[in-house]
């Protein structure tokens, strides 16, 4: 077995005199999905966009199986194998939702610049395979711009899978949905990372999705780890009792 | 030296009026994000209204200069009223359409305002009568300077603190630069909209008003006055930065001086020069000098584009048919019919590939008409210098014009929403000044000439079948585009940049690609057309003719692939049969534009499209 899927070593982002994220150091391995936590203004977000490569970093650095992603696009990152979704999802809303994952596998299939073959024609049997995965099929059809929101992460959960990731970075991925569709979300993607041997990495405000969901915690809070391991682990752990339970430390 | 202080001076007169079209613009824009083509429009009504109040006053009392200022202020509120009344019958009813609708509403309200002022002032150009006083001269540095020109600097300034006090000091001025900011959550502190727009209007009409009459004495009042002044005033604002007060009058101190340097320096190259400078600015502050970027104010209220479907088969056996109709027409039609028959494909391919970029790509151009020109430009000038034959002009027309939508693309792709329509128009200017004052290489206002086809195309059948091949072809190219993945991914880019880049799509490079194909499609029209007419001229480029490309697509429906090719055909037999038979073609044409906005807001090809849907049940979106 090889060295982990994503590991950050010492990144270091200020915001003027915040010390948004300090001395962060994590690793994420293939079929374990590692929850990052923590209270609001923890730097989880910030954090997280270090590693997608929404913001640069002020010092340390990331590596992609061992590949250093510094400097990459977001659009780089994902040629790389790094599947995403949004804490507000963003999809295609003037296509269906087969479209959407066409769009997607068009994209990691470097067909953007043909112009003759309809896009509807173009890996359509794929696009439907990724929506039974998610459990979309039924709804293949219709646009994603009428769609409920549980089903649109689910369609977002397709597109992230289109390049065929190592890695799945989603960000709060059951912000804004109702608890029994969170659970069933959370269900489909530790499926998918078991059955495809992803990495996965989420943040999440959900204190029952993450014990319930996670392999492994780790816990921020004002820019730096305080705590790291596994559901029982974590919630036994003073730091973060204090950080969540306690006076907040003033 | 006494020269260079002579036009610096001049330059800071022009400023001042510049500065009371531009602060009102901005003004309106910044509070109500409606970007008011009839502005230029109530700067000539001010003038005309000056005109018409001094004469009578002065009949009244003699020819006093308090009788003039009373006349300014006369005219000013009139024109502010007149804003204010077109802020509660039209626009009221669409700020929440899409910002292109605004603006073509607006430009309808310019045709309407044309026609009624050559109505009730006549064609000629009106001259205010110039009694000593205004006839006086001071000397500076050893040179004479107009006094009235010198009065003029000072109103700058002094309208500048004016404002001021109203913004700083007053409940009106302090609700007006919230609005600016927030607007929204200036509506959720309760206060009434409708009231502070109104006002905003009546404001910014009013110096609009001013500006045109303050004016009057040296320039005389003169129907073209209205677009003549629009694309500075734009220019102005947007250099200064869209809803700055401070940034327009720093624009226009700007903008007047280059203007007063350039025409001693390069007097070719003025019209060009202002446009240059703006695009320098904005390449170096994408939102002007004391702009900040737009708050995404419309964005909570953006309406979702449709989805897009594969046309009913039905459709097309209709275009079939048409285009087998046409292509026959030869045979039973008379030689006038043909030649509309070209042009109509010729207007058919020019608003498919502004479309291209419009609709799919969500990229605003105003200035499309320039890639047009530039494509008859290009056959005329291979033409001209190269003695090109028309084989061969017509591969150089798109091309010339691909070339261009290059490099203004590789410009124009990175902004967005106003400020990218306000850089396509300035581009646009820059391609029609060089057309217009560059009379050696271009022929200036008198075209090039003599641009006939090949023989083998020179009868009016083949060359129709010519037309009909180049133009219809390519427009079935641009919609197979559509709907192939590039489309998509253009689409996509619109859709969510997001996720486009999250995704791997580069949004950029996509949306670069779809200007340069417009590009391309727009001088292909272009060559097409110059070789139809014989002629090129540098109204192919005018600011007039980027609105026509623009109303044949929304006429159509920007959000069907069908909508360009039935709004060219729409508005331009609208154009030849209708308008032409009315002596007041502009009015008539108005208030369609006017009424098209307040009804069909998704245009011809979108109200049928959503009745097909609605009829078989499909889901839109």
């Amino acid at each position: 077995m090889s060295g982990p899927v994503l590991e950050a070593r010492g990144l270091h982002k200020r915001f003027g005199g915040v010390h948004a994220v300090n001395d962060v150091s994590l690793a994420v391995h293939a079929g374990e999905m590692l929850a990052l936590i923590g209270p609001n203004g923890a730097g989880k977000s910030t954090c997280f966009n270090l590693l997608n490569g929404q913001l640069g970093a002020d010092a340390g650095e990331v590596r992609l199986e061992g590949r250093p992603l510094a400097g990459l696009k977001p659009r780089a990152i994902w040629r790389l194998g790094v599947g995403r979704t949004f804490q507000i999802t963003a999809t295609f809303a003037s296509m269906t939702v087969r479209e959407n994952v066409q769009v997607a596998l068009i994209s990691h299939h470097r067909r953007v610049w043909s112009f003759w073959r309809p896009a509807r024609r173009h890996f359509g049997n794929e696009a439907d395979a990724l929506l039974a995965q998610v459990g979309m099929a039924d709804q293949a059809e219709r646009p994603c711009g009428v769609l409920a929101y549980g089903d649109l992460k689910r369609v977002e959960l397709a597109m992230a899978l289109a390049n065929d990731p190592k890695l799945l970075l989603m960000d709060e991925p059951t912000a804004g949905m109702a608890p029994s569709e969170r659970i069933a979300l959370m269900e489909l993607t530790r499926s998918l990372v078991r059955e495809r041997r992803l990495a996965c990495l989420f943040t999440e405000h959900d204190m029952d999705v993450v014990f319930g969901h996670a392999d492994r915690i780790i816990v921020m809070n004002r820019g730096s780890l305080i705590a790291e391991g596994d559901a029982a682990a974590v919630r036994a752990n003073p730091a973060v009792r204090e950080v969540y339970l306690g006076s907040g430390g003033h | 030296m006494d020269f260079i202080l002579i036009q610096f001076l001049t330059g800071l007169s022009n400023a001042s009026a510049l500065f009371l079209i531009a602060s009102g613009l901005t003004v309106i824009f910044g509070v109500t994000r409606i970007v008011n083509f009839a502005h230029g429009s109530f700067y000539m009504l001010g003038a005309y209204l000056t005109w018409t109040i001094t004469r009578a006053l002065w009949d009244w009392g003699g020819r006093e200069p308090l009788l003039f200022v009373l006349a300014i202020l006369f005219a000013a509120l009139a024109v502010g009223a007149l804003g204010a009344l077109i802020e509660i019958v039209l626009l009221r009813r669409i700020y929440r359409a899409p910002e292109l609708f605004q603006l073509l509403a607006t430009f309808g309200v310019v045709l309407i305002i044309q026609d009624i002022a050559l109505a009730v002032w006549g064609p000629e150009d009106l001259p205010l009568p110039r009694p000593p006083w205004l006839r006086r001269f001071v000397e500076i540095a050893g040179s004479r300077f107009p006094q009235y020109d010198l009065i003029l600097i000072l109103v700058g300034p002094a309208v500048l603190a004016a404002l001021w006090f109203l913004f700083q000091r007053t409940r009106f001025g302090i609700l007006v630069r919230a609005a600016t900011q927030d607007r929204e959550m200036v509506a959720a502190l309760g206060v009434d909209q409708r009231i502070l727009f109104t006002g905003v209007f009546f404001l910014g009409s009013a110096l609009a008003g001013l500006g045109g009459a303050i004016v009057l004495p040296s320039q005389s009042a003169f129907l073209q006055m209205d677009l003549a002044i629009i694309a500075e005033a734009f220019v102005v604002v947007v250099v200064g930065g869209l809803g700055s007060v401070p940034g327009a009058f720093l624009a226009s101190l700007l903008i007047a001086e280059v203007q007063a340097f350039g025409i001693v320096l390069v007097p070719k190259a003025t019209l060009v020069l202002v446009f240059l400078v703006m695009a320098g600015v904005l390449i170096v502050r994408p939102y002007g000098l004391l702009g900040r970027p737009q708050a995404h104010a419309r964005a909570a209220t953006g309406t979702v584009e449709p989805v897009i479907r594969p046309a009913p088969a039905i459709l097309g056996w209709a275009g079939a048919v048409a285009l087998a109709l046409a292509a026959a027409a030869p045979f039973f039609a008379g030689p006038y019919a043909v030649t509309v028959l070209v042009e109509l494909a010729v207007f058919v391919l020019f608003a498919a590939s502004l479309h291209l970029m419009m609709g799919p790509g969500g990229i605003v151009s105003f200035g499309h008409a320039a890639y047009f020109g530039l494509g008859a430009y290009g056959a005329a000038l291979g033409l001209r210098f190269l003695a090109v034959p028309m084989e061969a002009g017509l591969v150089l027309a798109p091309l010339l014009a691909g070339l261009f939508g290059l490099v203004f693309g590789w410009f124009a792709v990175r902004l967005s929403g106003v400020y990218l329509a306000m850089l396509t128009l300035a581009f646009a200017q820059i391609v029609w000044a060089a057309a217009f004052q560059w009379v050696e290489f271009t022929g200036g206002d008198n075209g090039i000439l003599g641009v006939w086809p090949s023989d083998w195309a020179r009868g009016k059948a083949a060359y129709l079948w010519l037309a009909i091949v180049l133009c219809i072809g390519a427009t079935l190219l641009l919609r197979r585009m559509i709907h192939a993945p590039f489309g998509y991914a253009l689409r996509a880019a619109r859709d969510s940049e997001l996720r486009a880049e999250a995704i791997g799509l580069d949004a950029v490079r996509i949306r670069l690609g779809a200007f340069v194909i417009a590009a391309l499609g727009a001088g292909l029209a272009g060559g097409v057309y110059a070789y139809g007419k014989g002629s090129v001229f540098p109204t192919y480029i005018s600011i007039p003719k980027s609105i026509d490309a623009l109303l044949m697509v929304l006429l159509g429906g920007v959000q069907t692939v069908s909508g360009p090719i039935v709004g060219a055909l729409a508005y331009h037999t609208l154009f030849l049969t209708v308008l032409q038979a009315f002596a007041w073609w502009r009015l008539v044409l108005g208030l369609a534009i006017v009424l098209l906005v307040l009804a069909f807001p998704q245009g011809i090809a979108g109200f049928v499209r959503q009745r097909y849907e609605r009829a078989r049940g499909i889901e839109g979106a």
